[in-house]
C-alpha cells in the first residue's frame, strides 16, 4: 500500500495533466490551476522542512567542530534576523523597545541552538533561553512602537528588514554573479586551447564570433565577418543546437510516460 | 522727467508686446480657414459581417470578421476609412451588474484590512452572492434585445483589418469578464479621420461563445504522443520478453564508478548537486534517479556522500531516495538524514554555499545532474580548481558549454534521461531508450520528406503536422 498509493496518484494526475492539455474547456483549466495551487502549498509546508533541515546542519556543524564552525551561529542569526524583521513592522516613527526586543528573541533562539549543540551545560543554555524568551514576550506584549504582520507584507517595508536585504544580501549575490565574468575567461582559456583539429577549429570559430563585437574593429573586419558570424550561428550552431532540444524533447516526454506508468520509480526511492 | 516717462514708455511697450504677438498668433492663416477644407464623404459601410465562437478556446470570446468598406482600400491614399470600431449591444442592467461588483471589490478590501469593521466578512459575502446571481441572469438580460440595452464600443481594428477577437475574461470577478451562453449582437462601424463621420454595419447575431471540450487545433500533438506511448510500451514488453537491447555506452555514466571508488580510495566525500530544478522538472526526476545509484554504490563502498539542494520539496524527495538506497545497499544504520540538506532558494546563496563547501571539503568527485542555469559555470569552475573528478548533465541547453568545457564527462541533453536506464541495466527501463531511437529516426525521416515538402510546395504534408493554439 505505502508503494501502491503514490503510484496510483502519480497515474491517475499524471494522466489528467496529459489530457487537460488537450481539453481547453474551463472546467479543465480550473481542475489544472487548482492543482497547481496545491503544488504551492506543499512547497510552503516544505519551507518549514527546509530551514529545519538548514538549522539542523548548522547545529551538527556547531556540535561537532567541523572546519568553520563558527559560521554556523552567523547563519543562524542571518536566518532567524530576517524572520523576526520580516514578520514585524513599525507603527510610527519611534523605535521604541524594538531594538531589545530583536536582540532578546534573536538570543533565545540562538540558546535554542546552542542548547541543542552543547554536550555539557545543557541546563545553563536552556535557562538563558527562558530569559531571552521572556524579555521578548515582555517587550512584545507592552511596547506599542512596533507590532507582528503575519498575514500582511508590511514587514517586508521595516527598515531593518530593508537595510539588511538591500545593503547586505543584494551586494553579496551581485559580487557572486560577478564572478561570472571572470570564470568566463578562465573556462575560454582552457576550452580554446588549440590541442587538436577539433580543438582548432573551436577556437577559429570562437575568435571569429568573438570579434565581431569587438567595436574597435568593426571597419577591419568589415561587412563579410558579421555575415560569417552570423552564418555561424544561425545555421551549424543553431542545427546542433535543435538536433539537442529535439533529443530532449523526446527523452522528456520519454521519462514522463515511464513516470505516469510507473516504469521509472527513482523518485521514490525505486529504480 | 523726460527720462522717467521715456523708461515708462519703454515698460508699457515691453509689456504690451506678449499681448501684441498672441494677437498676431491668433490671427489665422488663409490656409488654414476651416471652410477650405474638404467635406470628407461618408464611407461605405463594412459588408457581410459575422460572428463565430472562438475556436479550441475554454469560451469567452467571440470572433468576427467582414468584408472591408470599399472606402476603404489598402495601399490607395484616396482612401478614407481610417478604422473600424466594433459595436456589442450591452443591456443596462450591465451598468447595475458592474456596480455590484466594484461594491464587492470595495467590501473585500475593507474586509482584508487590518481595521476591518465588524460585519465586514458578511457585508462581502452578500455582495459576492449578489453579484453571481446578477451573472447568472446575463443570457435573460441579453435575450431582452433590443429593449433596455445600447451599443458599447469594445474596441477597434485599423483599416485593411477584417476580422476582430472579441476576447473577455473568464474569471466572473474580473471587469472584463464575457459570460457564455449569451445571445450576443455586434454592429461595426467605419470610421473616417473626422470621427462623427462614419457608417455603421448591418446588425450581426445573435452569436454565443462557449468553452471546447476538445483542441482540435492539438491532434498532430496527440497523436504523436499516442505512437511514442505505444512504441515505448511495444519495447518494454520486448525486453521483459528477454530480447537483448544494445544501448551505446554513455562515457559519463561509465565513469561514475570509477569516481566513486576514487574517492574511496582517497577518503574523501562524493558532492551530488541536483541542479535548480523544482521536483516537477524530468530533468530533476531523472536526477533523483541518478542519485539513487550513486547512493547505493556509496553506501556499499561506505563514502561519504553531500547532497546540498536548493529547493526544500526537492530535498525531501532527495532524502527519500538516498534512504532506500542506504536500506538496498543493506546498510541503513549508514544513512545519515543530513546527507541530504536545505541549503537556500536563493540562485548564488546556493552557489556561493556549495563552492565553500567545495573549498572546505575538497570532494574527490563532483556530480551535477538536473536543471542548472547561471550558476553552472561558477559551481564547476570552483570544483575544477578544488581538483575534483567532475561529471555533469543538464537539458538546458544554454549552460551545456559550460560544463563540457569545466567538467571532466558531461552528459549532454537526452543522455541525462538515458543515464537512469544505462545505470540500472534494467530490460524495462532499456526499452524505452529504443523507442526514444526509433522516434528520433521518424523525425530525421518525416524532417527530410517535409525540407522536399516544403521545397516543391507539397502543403499537403508540411499541413499534416500544423498545430494551431
Amino acid at each position: 500500500m505505502k508503494r501502491q498509493l503514490p503510484l496510483a496518484l502519480v497515474f491517475v494526475f499524471g494522466l489528467f495533466m496529459v489530457f487537460q492539455y488537450f481539453v481547453p474547456h474551463e472546467s479543465s483549466e480550473w481542475v489544472y490551476e487548482f492543482l497547481l495551487d496545491w503544488i504551492l502549498i506543499i512547497g510552503i509546508f516544505a519551507v518549514a522542512l527546509g530551514i529545519w533541515s538548514l538549522f539542523r546542519v548548522a547545529v551538527d556543524k556547531i556540535k561537532t567542530h567541523k572546519p568553520n564552525w563558527g559560521y554556523s551561529y552567523l547563519t543562524l542569526l542571518g536566518l532567524f534576523s530576517m524572520v523576526v524583521f520580516g514578520f514585524t513592522a513599525l507603527n510610527g516613527e519611534s523605535w521604541g523597545w524594538y531594538f531589545p526586543f530583536a536582540i532578546s528573541a534573536l538570543m533565545a533562539i540562538m540558546m535554542i541552538a546552542q542548547t541543542m549543540a552543547t554536550t555539557s551545560q545543557k541546563g545553563l543554555y536552556a535557562g538563558l533561553t527562558g530569559l531571552f524568551a521572556l524579555i521578548a514576550v515582555v517587550i512584545a506584549i507592552f511596547d506599542p512602537a512596533w507590532s507582528f504582520h503575519f498575514s500582511t507584507a508590511e514587514g517586508v517595508e521595516n527598515p531593518m528588514f530593508r537595510a539588511f536585504f538591500d545593503h547586505i544580501l543584494i551586494p553579496c549575490l551581485s559580487t557572486m554573479f560577478a564572478l561570472l565574468a571572470f570564470f568566463i575567461a578562465s573556462a575560454a582559456y582552457r576550452a580554446f586551447r588549440a590541442r587538436n583539429l577539433l580543438a582548432s577549429l573551436l577556437l577559429i570559430a570562437a575568435l571569429i564570433v568573438m570579434l565581431r563585437f569587438n567595436p574597435w574593429l568593426a571597419a577591419v573586419y568589415g561587412d563579410f565577418g558579421a555575415r560569417l558570424s552570423n552564418w555561424l550561428m544561425n545555421v551549424p550552431n543553431m542545427a546542433a543546437q535543435r538536433a539537442i532540444v529535439i533529443g530532449v524533447g523526446l527523452g522528456i516526454v520519454a521519462t514522463a510516460l515511464k513516470v505516469i506508468l510507473g516504469i521509472e520509480r527513482g523518485y521514490m526511492g525505486k529504480g | 522727467m523726460k527720462y522717467k516717462l521715456f523708461m515708462l514708455a519703454i515698460g508699457v511697450l515691453l509689456c504690451a508686446l506678449p499681448l501684441l504677438a498672441q494677437e498676431v498668433e491668433e490671427a489665422p492663416p488663409d490656409s488654414m480657414v476651416v471652410g477650405s477644407v474638404p467635406a470628407i464623404p461618408t464611407p461605405a459601410p463594412v459588408t457581410q459581417l459575422s460572428g463565430e465562437d472562438g475556436k479550441n478556446d475554454h469560451g469567452h470570446a467571440v470572433m468576427l470578421s467582414w468584408e472591408l468598406s470599399a472606402d476603404d482600400r489598402p495601399g490607395d491614399t484616396t482612401s478614407t476609412v481610417l478604422s473600424y470600431e466594433v459595436f456589442r449591444w450591452v443591456p443596462s442592467m450591465a451598468d447595475t451588474v458592474e456596480a455590484v461588483r466594484l461594491a464587492y471589490e470595495e467590501a473585500d478590501a475593507i474586509m482584508r484590512s487590518d481595521d476591518a469593521p465588524e460585519g465586514a466578512r458578511d457585508k462581502r459575502n452578500d455582495l459576492r452572492t449578489r453579484y453571481f446571481d446578477l451573472l447568472e441572469q446575463y443570457p435573460e438580460f441579453y435575450a431582452s434585445y433590443p429593449e433596455n440595452g445600447n451599443w458599447k464600443n469594445i474596441g477597434a481594428s485599423p483599416s485593411g483589418s477584417t476580422t476582430y477577437e472579441d476576447q473577455g475574461s473568464k474569471e466572473r470577478l474580473a471587469s472584463d469578464y464575457l459570460p457564455d451562453f449569451c445571445d450576443f449582437r455586434y454592429r461595426v462601424d467605419a470610421v473616417t479621420a473626422v470621427a462623427t463621420i462614419r457608417s455603421s454595419s448591418e446588425i450581426f447575431g445573435p452569436v454565443q461563445s462557449s468553452g471546447q471540450y476538445f483542441n482540435t487545433g492539438r491532434v498532430p500533438i496527440l497523436i504523436g504522443v499516442l505512437v511514442f506511448g505505444l512504441l515505448t510500451l511495444l519495447f518494454v514488453q520486448q525486453a521483459r520478453g528477454g530480447k537483448d537491447l544494445y544501448v551505446r555506452p554513455l562515457a559519463g555514466i561509465e565513469a561514475v564508478d570509477d569516481a566513486i571508488g576514487r574517492a574511496t580510495e582517497m577518503g574523501r566525500p562524493i558532492l551530488y548537486v541536483l541542479g535548480l530544478g523544482s521536483a516537477s522538472d524530468v530533468a530533476t526526476i531523472a536526477s533523483f534517479t541518478i542519485l539513487g545509484r550513486v547512493a547505493k554504490r556509496v553506501a556499499e563502498y561506505q563514502t561519504e556522500l553531500i547532497v546540498p539542494t536548493y529547493d526544500p520539496i526537492v530535498m525531501s524527495v532527495g532524502q527519500e531516495v538516498v534512504r532506500s538506497a542506504y536500506l538496498d545497499a543493506g546498510r541503513p544504520d549508514d544513512y545519515k538524514e543530513d546527507t541530504v540538506y536545505f541549503v537556500t532558494q536563493s540562485q548564488f546563496a546556493y552557489v556561493a554555499a556549495v563552492n565553500g563547501t567545495m573549498l572546505r571539503e575538497l570532494p574527490a568527485t563532483n556530480v551535477y545532474m538536473g536543471k542548472f542555469f547561471a550558476e553552472s559555470l561558477l559551481l564547476a569552475e570552483t570544483g575544477a580548481v578544488a581538483g575534483s573528478i567532475q561529471i555533469a548533465g543538464t537539458d538546458e541547453i544554454a549552460q551545456i558549454p559550460f560544463f563540457i568545457v569545466a567538467c571532466d564527462y558531461t552528459l549532454i541533453g537526452e543522455e541525462l534521461y538515458a543515464a537512469s536506464a544505462y545505470l540500472g541495466r534494467e530490460p524495462i527501463l532499456l526499452g524505452s531508450l529504443k523507442a526514444q531511437d526509433w522516434a528520433k529516426a521518424a523525425i530525421i525521416v518525416f524532417g527530410t520528406i517535409g525540407l522536399l515538402a516544403a521545397n516543391f510546395n507539397w502543403t499537403f504534408f508540411t499541413e499534416l503536422f500544423r498545430v494551431t493554439n
